[in-house]
């Protein structure tokens, strides 16, 4: 498997490690008042679909970035790779509008 | 400048340098540089790149990429981060020297010790190293510098001159294991 990295282009799958789902870089405010449900949410209910999924990909034996890889989980076949950082801060600055 | 008693043994183990000659390929041990990595600080990017480039000679590389002035080489890493190679004669406390100029801008971290060095050459340098690693080694221009993984061993990847002659960086604890896998392909192409 071949993951096209946004900065150093086709890398193979050998230097990535993958960690899961990528709703985890969603983590809650542990100050909330329903802190606890939030929590138990964020940990234990994971979708699981057969077919397009996101998930964060670390690449371990290369330049240690996070990514969030959409692939599907049927075909194998990878839509698209964005860096997680620039995922985090679009999904951070739509929080804030 | 730091004054060392001690004579330390090389990666491999011995005082002398190993020089292998199989095939067209020559892998030789280099002990000859220190190295140091260089990592901006959050918000300090536009001051750090003109400091940078002010000390080492020239702009700091983009990914993939390396760049060299007379005294020192720099190959990207990661996002804002580089290694630094200089020659150990000249700059055996690398660290300190690269830390004194950059001082807040950047973490400073000094890797000599770290890795170990081995600078192969010849016209089959390409073929040897498709045999160990996943890298398009064949689309390797000069001045390209990767981190991947042979036999397992996370190492970084500098294209000297293309199709010609490539340096390879490993962790020096496993120096032996690498050095190794190259003389193995080596061998086995020669």
């Amino acid at each position: 498997m071949i993951i096209e990295h946004p900065l150093l282009g086709p890398r193979d799958a050998q230097e990535f490690t993958c960690l899961g789902d990528a709703s985890l870089i969603n983590r809650p405010d542990w100050q909330e008042d329903d802190a606890v449900n939030r929590f138990y949410e964020y940990l234990y209910l994971r979708d699981n679909p057969a077919g397009e999924h996101r998930e964060l990909w670390y690449h371990e034996q290369g330049d240690r970035s996070w990514l969030v890889v959409t692939r599907n989980t049927v075909t194998h076949e990878i839509l698209r790779v964005e860096l997680a950082i620039d995922v985090a801060r679009t999904a951070r600055s739509k929080d804030r509008t | 400048m730091a004054e060392y008693q001690l004579e330390p043994i090389n990666a491999l183990g011995l005082s002398e340098t190993v020089d292998a000659e199989i095939g067209l390929v020559r892998i030789v041990e280099n002990n000859a540089n220190s190295l140091a990595s260089i990592a901006i600080r959050l918000g300090n990017e536009k001051k750090f790149s003109s400091s940078a480039r002010k000390l080492l000679g020239f702009a700091l590389p983009g990914p993939g990429e390396s760049a060299s002035s007379k005294t020192y080489s720099a190959f990207w890493s990661a996002p804002n981060q580089w290694f630094v190679e200089a020659s150990e004669k000249s700059h055996a406390d690398i660290a300190h020297i690269l830390k004194e100029e950059l001082a807040e801008m950047a973490s400073v971290t000094e890797q000599t010790g770290g890795w170990c060095r081995f600078d192969i050459e010849g016209k089959t340098v390409t073929s040897m190293l498709e045999r160990l690693c996943m890298l398009d080694m064949a689309g390797m221009k000069a001045g390209a510098a990767n981190r991947s993984v042979i036999e397992h061993i996370g190492v970084f990847l500098l294209c000297r001159r293309e199709h010609e002659a490539i340096s390879v960086y490993g962790p020096r604890s496993m120096a032996d294991s690498l050095h190794h896998a190259l003389i193995a392909a080596a061998k086995s192409i020669a």
